[in-house]
This record gives structure tokens, sequence and C-alpha cells, in this order.
């Protein structure tokens, strides 16, 4: 959980300093694990910038988040080798299977989702990474099995 | 600074050494095409259309940021500069709704200018248009987001001149846009409805909310009697939609094209300005009297209303209370016109002709409503009149002019002036000043409050006390002066704030283009149409003071806090 005398030190810190925007940025996103809208009005208060100003930073760079992260990131690579193999029938089904779209988080918090550019092992496409585990080949009709798995792996742990 | 010599097109010219290419070819009488530039504010050399080839230099140069250099051989039309212009302007055409026939800006639009300039005869390039839906969340603006070209004016505008920054740049990429933060709906932020962004664009990306519709159906309504009121900037400006110079007066000709249209009373919202100066006048010398809350600060701008609702929430006390001139008029229309005319008020259907976007939103606030009913059923800019008055046919420029109708279009010099920056404050004082000292003011001009300086300060002596004045207009302005006022650094017994650069000629709701050198136009037609009232002190207005006699009995008094008056409300920042 966020400490809230660290963060509101880190605010007091850079107390009208708009220059610090990014930097702040950063270390909020560290310590909340990703910007929510209440967030970035305090840092908008504080620094003394507008809000819009703010956003527009956060949406500029892909490494700012808005939205939780999810128990389990589902990461698709969109390179071209994945993408002409059926990267977007594997984008659809997760829509399906999930009402996922990439950036978003499901409404239970179990799963994120985003698009990355190539993993690197183009021989394996469409690869799909969720956590550190590496899906080769996956066919939309695999999926709803491997989402499973991780939903399994969640209750055995919160019930043990 | 040191000048440099060079030449643009062979012709020899000088600048300044740190001038840029754009100025020194305009000063020149040499056109060069731009977007994206708005001068001072917006120089970010985005849009590529002022390309111009600088000998020597490998690549062509944006004239708007590239300056000018000694020996510098600079042309402006060669074929590949303008094909290399041509190509841009494609580009920025490729994801563009090509919807002209049909939109608000059709013939007032820079970008179908410059492509009517270009002489385009096709867009080579089909790209897919931006995926972001109109938003026409605000009561006063419509933002479009597929007809952005991402100039960036707005921004500037929103930001540098009026200290909001309700919208900037968001996302990026092809999903770029122009937008409030989280792509919020413009009407659910702290953005005051100010129009100064609409001013600006050169496209419909962002444009008044259009109201003709609902005025043209109560004008055909037998049932309804339509009243109309005329904002002071209005008689200045409303020309320039007929060709007009700017500034030139023509208040006869607006009523005379507004009795055409068939409103069945045409009056004045100088009228009720100077009902303005009664009130305000009486709350100043009471607060100064009795002690209260100084300085008191004007009202009668929407925008700074709720400018000051959102950023400046412990001076709300420090506001008059006095409601604007167009909804005092609004109360009175519904009440006392109501009453001597013998018109059931249900059946009275108010419109205002404003310079203002902000003044839509003030008419649907819902304490607007004294009457019993809504006080200002609908308020349309002069650029929507100018719009229902060439839908009508109406030759403008060869109308004969007629007068305002009694008792609600009766002025003084002292109401027209509220258009422009300063006037309030030199209309209170003529009243005022009589009023205290019990003298008649000779000259009646207080021109220290007058012109297009940012803020301005004066001090008039009233019968032995030094009454400190401000004056600031746009809302950059009105911040310094309202920190200074915060921090104790300066003390004044009365300010006077309009959220538009100029007043109210400068409004958001004014015929496009409005900039500087128009604005100076407009203010010198506002102190001519002065000059010439035979009346120019408020309380010297005899309708005004029937109205006294006749209905509210007097200054602060029981029915003008009913009608007249008015409170406020926090908002927050965000
Ligand atoms: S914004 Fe201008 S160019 Fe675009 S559709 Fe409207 S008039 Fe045409
Ligand atoms: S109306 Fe005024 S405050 Fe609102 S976005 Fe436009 S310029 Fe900014
Ligand atoms: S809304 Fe208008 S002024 Fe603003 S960036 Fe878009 S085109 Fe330019």
């Amino acid at each position: 959980m966020v400490d809230s005398k660290e963060w509101e030190e880190l605010l007091a810190r850079h107390r009208d300093q708009p220059a610090a925007l990014i930097q702040v940025l950063h270390r909020a996103q560290e310590m909340h694990g990703y910007l929510p809208r209440e967030v970035l009005k305090e840092i908008s208060a504080a620094l003394n910038v507008p809000l819009s100003k703010v956003y527009g930073v956060v949406s500029f760079y892909s490494f700012f988040t808005t939205s939780p992260k999810g128990r389990h990131q589902i990461s698709l690579c969109k390179g071209t080798a994945c993408y002409v193999r059926g990267t977007n029938q594997l984008l659809d089904q997760l829509e399906r299977e999930l009402g996922l779209k990439p950036g978003e988080t499901t409404a239970d918090g179990e799963f994120s989702l985003s698009v990355v550019r190539c993993l690197g092992a183009c021989g394996l496409g469409p690869v799909m990474m969720i956590d550190d585990d590496v899906y080769a080949r996956v066919v939309p009709e695999r999926l709803a099995q491997i989402l499973d798995n991780y939903r399994l792996a969640g209750r055995q742990a919160k019930g043990a | 600074m040191s000048s440099v010599n060079l030449t643009i097109d062979g012709k020899p010219v000088q600048a300044e050494a740190d001038a840029t290419i754009l100025e020194t070819a305009r000063r020149a009488g040499i056109k060069i095409p731009t977007l994206c530039y708005l001068e001072e504010l917006n120089v970010i050399g985005a849009c590529r259309l002022c390309l111009v080839r600088v000998e020597g230099a490998r690549a062509l140069q944006p004239a708007c940021v590239a300056r000018v250099a000694e020996g510098m051989v600079v042309r402006t039309n060669t074929p590949d500069v303008l094909q290399a212009r041509r190509l841009n302007l494609e580009l920025i055409l490729s994801n563009h709704p090509r919807e002209c026939l049909t939109c608000p800006r059709n013939n007032n639009c820079e970008l179908q200018q410059l492509a009517a300039d270009f002489g385009l005869e096709e867009i080579r390039f089909e790209g897919e248009i931006t995926p972001y839906p109109v938003d026409d969340s605000s009561p006063a603006l419509v933002r479009d987001p597929r007809k952005c070209v991402l100039c960036r004016r707005c921004v500037a505008v929103c930001e540098q001149v009026q200290g909001v920054s309700a919208i900037s740049v968001q996302e990026r990429g092809f999903n770029t846009i122009v937008a409030p933060a989280f792509l919020d709906p413009l009407g659910s932020v702290a953005c005051v409805n100010c129009g100064q962004c609409a001013l600006v664009c050169p496209t419909a990306a962002i444009h008044e909310k259009d109201q003709t519709a609902a005025v043209w159906a109560a004008l055909a309504d037998p049932q309804k009697h339509v009243v109309v009121q005329t904002a002071p900037a209005v008689r200045v400006s409303i020309g320039e939609m007929f060709g007009l110079k700017p500034g030139e007066v023509v208040t006869g000709k607006l009523v005379a094209a507004l009795r055409h249209l068939g409103f069945d009373r045409v009056f004045d919202t100088d009228f009720s300005a100077d009902l303005t100066i009664m009130e305000e006048g009486s709350e100043l010398l009471s607060r100064l009297k009795e002690g209260g809350r100084l300085p008191l600060i004007t009202s009668c701008s929407p925008g700074w209303i709720k400018f000051i609702e959102h950023f400046y929430p412990a001076l709300l006390s420090n506001l008059s209370t006095c409601k604007s001139p167009q909804q005092m008029f609004g109360a009175l229309a519904k009440t006392y016109y109501a009453q001597k005319a013998g018109i059931d008020p249900a059946d009275i259907f108010v419109v205002s002709i404003m310079p203002c976007t902000a003044k839509k939103f003030e008419a649907g606030r819902p304490e607007m409503n004294s009457s019993g009913y809504q006080d200002v059923d609908v308020v349309l800019t002069t650029r929507e009149l100018g719009k229902m008055l060439k839908q009508a046919g109406v030759d403008f420029d060869s109308l004969s002019e007629e007068e305002y109708d009694d008792p609600l279009g009766i002025s003084t010099g002292a109401g027209v002036i509220f258009g422009a920056t300063g006037g309030v404050m030199e209309a209170a004082l003529r009243t005022a000043y009589e009023l205290v000292t019990g003298e008649t003011l000779e000259p009646v001009d207080f021109t220290a409050v007058r012109g297009m300086a940012g803020v301005k300060e004066a001090a008039v002596n009233l019968n032995g006390t030094e009454l400190k004045l401000a004056v600031a207009h746009g809302l950059g302005n009105a911040r310094k002066v309202l920190d200074a006022v915060s921090s104790g650094e300066k003390t004044f017994h009365f300010i006077e704030i309009m959220c538009c650069p100029g007043g109210c000629i400068g409004g958001g709701g004014q015929p496009i283009p409005t900039n500087t050198e128009i604005r100076a136009k407009r203010i010198a037609g506002i102190y001519r149409a002065d000059r010439e009232m035979p009346r120019r002190k408020s309380h010297e207005n005899p309708a005004v003071q029937a109205l006294y006699k006749e209905f509210l009995e007097q200054p602060l008094g029981y029915k003008s806090h009913e009608l007249l008056h008015t409170h406020y409300e926090p908002r927050g920042q965000f």
C-alpha cells in the first residue's frame, strides 16, 4: 500500500515546481502502481501544472498508465510475424472472453492486456506472454483453457 | 538591436536582427501562407505551409520560426516552394472530413481558404479520419475533433491569454487530440466558456453552440411575444459579417434588421447596463461607507464569474452581487415589462444577442429565474445573428436606421461603453462622482482606464476619499491583479474584470477574425457611439428613473435584491 507520509513529502518537496513533473509522475507510478485520476489531480495542484497538461504528458508516454494493473499481465505480440499468423484473432477472442481491450484491466482485477511490438520469438508466432510464461503458436480455441489456469492459480493461492 | 539587410523575392528589405522571415515578409507586403501560426502566442513551425527557400540552405525553411540574417536571399514563390506547401496541405486534408457545404465555418474557414488559394484540384492521399466523436456537452461550445488540424492555437490562447488550460494536447501519433484531461467532456471541466479558443480556431473544430433554430421557432409561434436585447459590443461588430469595416457603428441598422426578422420588441442591453451602474455604484458607495468587503469587483462577465468560482473562491465575497446586464434585462422583461405591456410572462420569449459564448452558460444557470421563468430564453452570438440575417436575405448595409423600442431600449453613453475594457469602471465613476459630490462632472471621460494595456491602475478623488482602481481584461491579466490583492501587495477599492481581451468587443462570439487590430477599431467605435449619445451618465437615463419610480423604488431595495442581485458558488479547480 502507499505510504501516505512518503507521498505527502514527495508532493511537498516539489510544490510549485512544474519542471519536476515527469520525475514526480515516475515516482507516483512506482508508489501507487498506476496513475489514477485523484493522484494526477494532487500532482497538478501541488506542482502548479494544469491538469490538462499533466494528462497530456501521461497519455503521451506509453510508460505511464492510468488503470491499475491486473494480477496477471497478458502481453500479445503484434510484431509482423505474429501479426500475419493471427494476433488479431487472438485479440478478438480475448475481447469476447474477458471484455478486454489493450491497455485495460478486467473488472475483477484478474487480467490486464497490452500489445507489444516484438518479443523476439518470431518463429513461434503468434506469441502470448502471461506474466513470465511464454505461449507459442496460440490459437483462439486454446485461450479459455490457458486463462483458466491463472484464475485457478489465483483461487488456490487465496485459499491456501 | 542591430538591423540586417536581406532580399525577399528580389526585393531589398531591412529587418531587426532577431526578426523572423515571416514577420519581415509581411511587413514588406509579401504574403506567406500560415495555418498554425498565431502572432506572439503560437509560433511552432508545425504546419509547414509557410515554407520558403533560403539560398544556401539545404532544406526549405518554415518562415514563421526561421530568423533573418545579413545578406540572406529568400524566395517565397518558386515552383519547388509552392509544390512543397501544396503537398503539406494535401497531407493535412487527407484525414479531414471535407464537409464544407454543411460546415459551420463554410466561407469563413482558414483551411478552406488555403485550399482555394493554393488552387488544390485533388487530394491524392486518402487517410483514415480521426476516430473521436463530437463533444457537445458544453452549453456554449461544440468540439469536433475530426476537423482539428492540431495547430494548437486554441491551447495557446486558453493557457497564455486566459490562464485556464482547460484543453491541451492529449495522446500521441494518430490518436493525438486536443481535449481536456482524461478526454473528459468540455462541459464537465473547469472551462469558462469564453470561446477565445473558437475565435482563433482556423476551422470548425471548436465553434459556438448554434441555437438559431430555437429563435426561428419562437419567431414563428404566434403565441409568443418575442423580445430581443442587443449587447453594447454587437453594434460595432455585426457589420463585419456583411463586409463593413471593423468598428463601424451600425446601431440603427442592427435595430432595423432585428425588426425585419420579426422580433416584437427590439430592446437594448445598454438600458440594463445603465441600471447595473445604479445598483453597483450604490453597492460600492455603501461598502465604502459601511466598511463592507473591498475591493468590490465587477460581475458583468460570465466567463470571469466562472473563472473566480473555480480558481479564486476566497474572493467570491468581493464580487458585486449585481447580475450582469443581460440577466437584469431578462428578469425585468418578464416582470416590469410584462406588467406594463399587459402580457403574460409565460408568453414572453427573451432573446439576447451577445458578443459572448459564456452568456449561453449564464442564461442557463439555475438561479437565473427570478421572474418565475428562465429569465433569458436563448442567447445568440453576434456570429449566429449574422447567420440568421443571411438566411433571411437581409441586405444589411442598405437598411435604413431605426430606433430601439420604449422603455427597455432607452440608454446612455455610459451603457454603451460597457462593451470596451474599462467601460464599466468609467460608467460607474461618471455616476458615483455626481452622486457623492453633488457636482456636475465635466468632462465625463476617464481616459486613464481606457485602452488595451492588460492591467490599468488609476486613482480618483471622491470628495476627499482617494479611490484606488484597477482594470484587467483577459483572465491571465485578471490573475495578476487577484494575486497581488490576495498577497496584500496591492490594495484597491474597485476592480473591473472582463474575461476577454479588449472587453466584450473581443468576446468569443464576435465575428472571425477578431485580432488585436480589429479589437482596437471596435473600441474606437464604442467611444464614438458614446460621444454621439445625448445623455452619457447612467443616472440621467429617463427610462431607468421611471423604472425606479414605478417599480423598483430604490437601488439596493427589496425588489432589486429579488430581481437584480445574485450569489456565487465555489466550483473547485478541476
Ligand atoms: S472546417 Fe473548413 S475545411 Fe473543414 S469542412 Fe469545415 S469549412 Fe471545410
Ligand atoms: S472556452 Fe475559454 S476556457 Fe474554455 S477551452 Fe476555450 S479558451 Fe479555454
Ligand atoms: S481545435 Fe482548432 S485551434 Fe485547436 S488545435 Fe484543433 S484546429 Fe487548431
